[in-house]
């Protein structure tokens, strides 16, 4: 049994979801400071991908990171491709789950109740700390919801991932790839084990979030 | 202890115009809503940014346009209670109050801080209370210890009973009082209402549409308002355009009467006016013929609405204020005021 692409799945997953963690609470949090032009032009771009069909994303990323684009060109002499390797997926599935983590935790961070903070500026209380310990605890339900999301749309990356890494057993297949593969090739049976796995992890993902919420309600009433 | 503001800002709506000093005490910015009021507060927090002007808190600048000074507010020393008291909602009593010790150091020299100001404000026993499980007494002292434990060299309150049912308003106001005089600090309130600032300031601004008219102390602000948006926001019922036609005599025009006053009436006399409780049916000064309109019972006062014998009957009539047990049973066919007690507002 050939466990590649689950654990190709789940590093792609895990590590563009830290990555769409910071960069999407970043953009939300200074969008949120911009002037309202400039923040209208901001929020259609990084909102683009997520209407946008992956394949299209993917032509995108080829064209800047393709071996032969100058960009692309530039990264290959420092030994970085992101064409037809594992970690190009990182890009892939990131730049298609950014705009779930960007949108939620900007939604959460716009109802959060400003006063809070200017409180704790009067006070004296560092703007990281106000941050880190007052803002972020505040918009956790948001900001939990956007990163599981964004994991679970990570996870189930097809179209940029195939436009970008394609399909190597071995290589560059991740669990969606995988499935489309074997499916296309009828081998039906190693196609519905690649999909129950991806429902497994999905469904205990989602469980685990539920299970959080619950305890979280229960701490907040004790 | 001294306070000095001069700030402008621009609204779009209207212009925020601030310049007043406030020294020992409790002073407090009375005005309607959206006058602009709040606004100053949280300019001279830092948390506004005024368009031009300067502040300066005890020989200290804090803002200043022309020489581009502009302290971050954790660099202000300034403590301010907020309208909901902005208690952080994440953390319990305890670690809200150690929020405020940033200048505080060692964990021993903090705990001694935290059980003298839990003392002080009888929350000794919220201290792993979380605020949403404090009621709206235990949350405005819980803020205020928080600020307090600050040492800011000037507290700012805004609103600070407006979060509260109007039956815990009165008891708290007399309590949060004497606290704040015990505490000798300056202290800056917000308010749009007239009996709070009647009962915790020492000296009350009045504001209208952003410009700052009146800084007074508290009893001669009531006695001499001195412009129609202070008589108004003192609670003056009855105000009315008049023209100056003696030294100690004016006519009032849309009453048909003329008043004889007290004070010598200055030059620039806009209008006059007269408390609805400062109508008399027994004196003999300024005595005119009067008609009854209609009246308004409250629960210990009456409020009688009549007419002057002269007066246009399109015009508002004038509102006389009586507690109901000395009620005359029959309407008076004349009623009086006293030269002392008429208003005289100025341009």
């Amino acid at each position: 049994m050939d466990w590649y692409p689950l654990i190709n799945s789940l590093r792609i997953a895990a590590i563009s979801c830290v990555l769409v963690f910071f960069s999407g609470i970043f953009f939300a949090y200074y969008a949120a400071k911009l002037p309202r032009a400039v923040k209208g032009v901001l929020d259609v771009i990084l909102t683009l991908p997520m209407v946008l069909p992956p394949t299209v994303c993917g032509y995108f990323l080829l064209l800047v990171f393709g071996v032969k684009r100058p960009l692309g060109a530039l990264l290959l002499q420092v030994g970085i491709k992101f064409v037809m390797t594992w970690y190009g997926g990182i890009l892939a599935a990131a730049v298609v789950a950014f705009p779930l983590m960007y949108r939620t935790a900007r939604g959460a961070f716009e109802s959060f109740d400003q006063t809070l903070a200017y409180a704790g500026q009067t006070l004296g209380l560092s703007n990281t700390f106000i941050f880190w310990r007052i803002r972020m605890p505040a918009c956790r339900q948001g900001i939990l919801a956007g990163t599981v999301l964004s994991f679970a749309r990570a996870l189930g990356e097809y179209g940029a991932t195939s436009m970008l890494i394609g399909y190597t057993p071995g290589r560059t297949a991740t669990i969606s790839t995988t499935v489309y593969q074997l499916w296309r090739t009828n081998d039906e049976k190693g196609a519905f084990f690649w999909v129950m796995v991806n429902l497994a992890i999905s469904t205990v993902v989602l469980l685990a979030v539920n299970l959080l919420e619950a305890r979280q309600k229960k701490a907040v009433k004790a | 202890m001294s306070l000095i503001v001069d700030i402008r800002k621009d609204l779009g709506s209207f212009q925020l115009e601030a310049a007043f000093e406030a020294g020992n005490g409790i002073t407090s910015l009375l005005g309607p809503s959206g006058c602009g009021k709040s606004l100053t507060l949280k300019c001279i927090a830092g948390i506004e940014k005024p368009d031009r002007g300067h502040i300066e808190l005890n020989g200290r600048v804090l803002f200043d346009s022309e020489k581009r000074i502009n302290l971050r507010p954790q660099e202000r020393h300034v403590g301010y209670l907020f309208q909901n008291y902005a208690l952080f909602p994440n953390m319990t009593l305890r670690k809200n109050i150690l929020c405020g010790m940033t200048e505080v150091y060692g964990r021993d020299e903090k705990e001694r801080r935290l059980q003298e100001i839990l003392a002080m404000m009888r929350l000794e026993n919220q201290v792993n209370h979380k605020p949403h499980q404090l009621s709206g007494g235990q949350q405005q002292r819980a803020a205020l210890a928080r600020i307090l434990v600050s040492e800011p060299l000037l507290l700012l309150l805004d609103e600070p009973f407006s979060a509260l049912d109007a039956h815990l308003r009165d008891s708290l106001k007399i309590g949060l009082r004497d606290m704040l005089q015990s505490l000798g600090r300056e202290v800056l309130m917000v308010t749009h209402s007239r009996e709070e600032a009647y009962t915790m300031s020492d000296s009350i601004a009045v504001m209208d549409r952003g410009r700052l008219l009146t800084h007074k102390p508290t009893k001669e602000l009531f006695a001499d308002p001195g412009s129609i948006p202070a008589a108004v926001m003192t609670g003056c019922k009855n105000i009315a355009a008049a023209v100056k036609t003696g030294e100690h005599e004016v006519e009032v025009p849309e009453w048909g009467v003329r008043l004889k006053t007290a004070a010598p009436v200055r030059e620039g006399l806009a209008a006059v006016g007269i408390r609805a409780h400062y109508f008399n049916a027994g004196t003999a000064h300024n005595r005119f013929p009067v008609a009854y309109v209609e009246e308004m019972e409250e629960p210990f006062e009456t409020t009688l609405q009549f007419r002057f014998a002269g007066q246009d009957p399109n015009s508002a009539p004038i509102w006389w204020r009586i507690p109901k047990d000395k009620k005359p049973a029959q309407f008076p066919a004349e009623l009086g005021v006293a030269p002392a007690n008429i208003l005289l507002l100025y341009e």
